[in-house]
């Protein structure tokens, strides 16, 4: 793998009146690798990622995304990301197509391009009976990778994932992560927080925030090493508590 | 906690102050072509009462026309020449009134109170007069003569029906985007901001246009509504109107974050207002001072002027550009709070 940087972070903080969410996080993350991005509720991780996704101007501290300066050129940022929130976030009244369309148009696909996408993204999701169904109808496991794949209509460099398996059984986690793979194998960076520990044993490298703080950042078979412990579930439990 | 305690206090000192038929402090004009010792005493009759206020004093007939289109005074009291002489002589004199009926409830009342004014007045003179000297009124209503309801009702209802899509909407489908979190999305999106909820607010526009055309059409071929001004002005002042509606909406929607709380204070910081304090069915000048400062902040009282000048007196630009400007300021003023709450958001 090459270790192309395509996010670098550097000194990174933001904060809101006296409270300091994000507390100068400096780290890089390579093209292509999958990057988990762990920490506690409210530990910070949603703000830093807001910062990275422009629509958050850091207090100091610098990020290039995609090798772009996320203060001055959040255009381009934009332009070279993809993003799906935590919350299920495609139009329930729109039908699969319609919303498809939606998202490529505001990406700026072409008609011809979004044509083509969207065939081939709905053989691949196996909707093809569903297609002129409103999305509302679907299971949520389905919205999430059609979200997924929405959210890579315009083939970013880097896709952002906000805790994206939150509420769905384990099965679809799994095919989520599977999907995930595949991305990151066509050389997408996948930069996904979460709070399933299991999940992070998926992750190239993991990066641990707890108060605002990265704590600690590395692979998770080194994470464990270092740590003494046989999961990443107890990796981050000592990491809280020796916080606390 | 606002909503549970505000509310109903705020609107029982609405209804209460504000709902009432009655006149008060209702500013007319006077054309006294005779200024006799009996007209002084009239006029002074008249402007000691708590009901009438002299605005004016005009010295011809042309000028009836141009207070009205002002929009100053309700009414203007026409005495006629020689008045205390043929009061003398011809035991009667009269006495004009001519009201602005495009309010028609308020125009009938003033002439009614004049009446009584008047009537009071020659019993009391007649006291030690035989036979009875007698004033004559005679009303004229401008603008209005049939009294028709609908004049006032076309207006005031473009009025409320502009506010609520545009307002009500706008704000209401902003926030149901942040709600479903593809507000979010459309943000990380490389769309500018400013593209989203120009997006956002564009199809209500239209919805807004079509509407009030609809209920200017129906005014004028059912209701037989004149539109006495510049179809041009018209379609200006309601565009500029409907603007200052969608930032109002748009402004809402910056503070909320929920359609609940988007369409809470659409419908009571909103319609509320629209209905009561615009002047649309109670009059401004007859409520307490406290609610006619209140009522200057209210976009909708400010059209209502507008639309009646235009529709109904045919007033053109010259005559109206204070309310027009005030408008143009409102939205302004809205569209800059918006974008500074929402850069607020952003960092």
């Amino acid at each position: 793998m090459t270790k192309e940087k395509i996010i670098e972070v550097h000194n990174l903080t933001k904060r809101f009146g006296g409270f300091t969410a994000v507390n100068n996080i400096s780290f890089d993350v390579f093209e292509g690798e999958i990057f988990g991005f762990l920490g506690a509720n409210g530990a910070g991780k949603t703000t830093a990622m807001k910062m990275l996704i422009g629509i958050s101007n850091p207090t100091s501290g610098e990020a290039l995304v995609a090798g772009f300066d996320v203060k001055t050129k959040t255009e381009m940022v934009k332009r070279s990301i993809g993003y799906m929130s935590q919350k299920f976030s495609m139009y329930d009244d729109l039908t699969i197509k319609e919303n498809i369309t939606f998202f490529g148009g505001i990406y700026g696909l072409s008609r011809i391009q979004i044509k083509e996408k969207t065939k081939k993204l709905v053989i691949e999701l196996g909707l093809e009976d569903v297609i002129d169904k409103l999305v509302g109808s679907l299971p949520l496991g389905w919205k999430q990778k059609l979200s997924f794949s929405v959210a890579l209509l315009h083939e970013p460099k880097i896709v952002f994932l906000d805790e994206p398996t939150g509420g769905v059984d384990p099965i679809t986690r799994r095919q989520f992560w599977e999907m995930i793979y595949a991305e990151a194998n066509k050389g997408t960076t996948i930069f996904v927080t979460t709070h399933y520990m299991d999940e992070a044993e998926y992750c190239d490298r993991v990066s641990i925030m707890v108060e605002g703080v990265i704590e600690a950042l590395d692979t998770p078979n080194n994470l464990k090493t270092k740590y003494n412990v046989a999961s990443m579930n107890d990796v981050f439990l000592k990491l809280a508590r020796n916080v606390e | 906690m606002f909503i549970l305690f505000g509310m109903p206090i705020a609107q029982i000192m609405l209804f209460g102050f504000a709902i009432t038929n009655e006149i008060n402090n209702v500013n007319i004009a006077i054309l006294d072509k005779s200024k006799d010792a009996e007209t002084h005493k009239i006029i002074n009759k008249i402007s000691a009462s708590a009901y009438f206020k002299i605005n004016q004093e005009i010295t011809n007939e042309k000028q009836i026309e141009s207070v009205f289109k002002k929009g100053k005074v309700k009414a203007v009291l026409v005495f006629e020449k020689n008045f205390i002489k043929n009061l003398q002589t011809l035991k009667q004199a009269k006495v004009q009134v001519i009201t602005d009926a495009t309010d028609p409830n308020v125009a009938n009342t003033i002439s009614n109170y004049v009446n009584a004014i008047l009537q009071n007045y020659t019993h009391e003179i007649n006291k030690n007069n035989k036979p009875n000297h007698q004033i004559q009124t005679q009303t004229r209503l401008y603008y209005n003569p049939e009294l028709k309801s609908v004049f006032t009702f076309v207006p005031g209802v473009m009025t409320i029906i502009l506010m609520l899509v545009s307002a009500m909407m706008t704000s209401i489908s902003i926030t149901r985007e942040k709600e479903l979190g593809t507000m979010e999305v459309l943000l990380v999106s490389p769309l500018k901001p400013f593209q989203v909820i120009v997006g956002k607010v564009f199809p209500y526009i239209f919805l807004s246009i079509i509407n009030a055309a609809i209920i200017l059409l129906l005014g004028f071929f059912v209701f037989g509504m004149p539109i006495e001004g510049n179809i041009f002005l018209l379609a200006f002042e309601s565009v500029l109107f409907i603007t200052t509606a969608l930032s109002l909406g748009i402004l809402i929607s910056t503070v909320s974050q929920t359609q609940q709380t988007a369409m809470m204070l659409s419908l009571m910081g909103l319609m509320l207002p629209v209905i009561i304090l615009s002047g649309f069915i109670f009059p401004i000048s007859s409520m307490p001072l406290l609610l006619q400062v209140i009522s200057n902040i209210i976009p909708a009282k400010w059209f209502i002027i507008i639309i009646k000048a235009v529709l109904l007196k045919g007033a053109t630009l010259d005559v109206i550009w204070k309310e027009t400007l005030i408008l143009v300021g409102m939205t302004v003023f809205f569209i800059a709070v918006s974008i500074k709450k929402y850069k607020i958001r952003l960092e």
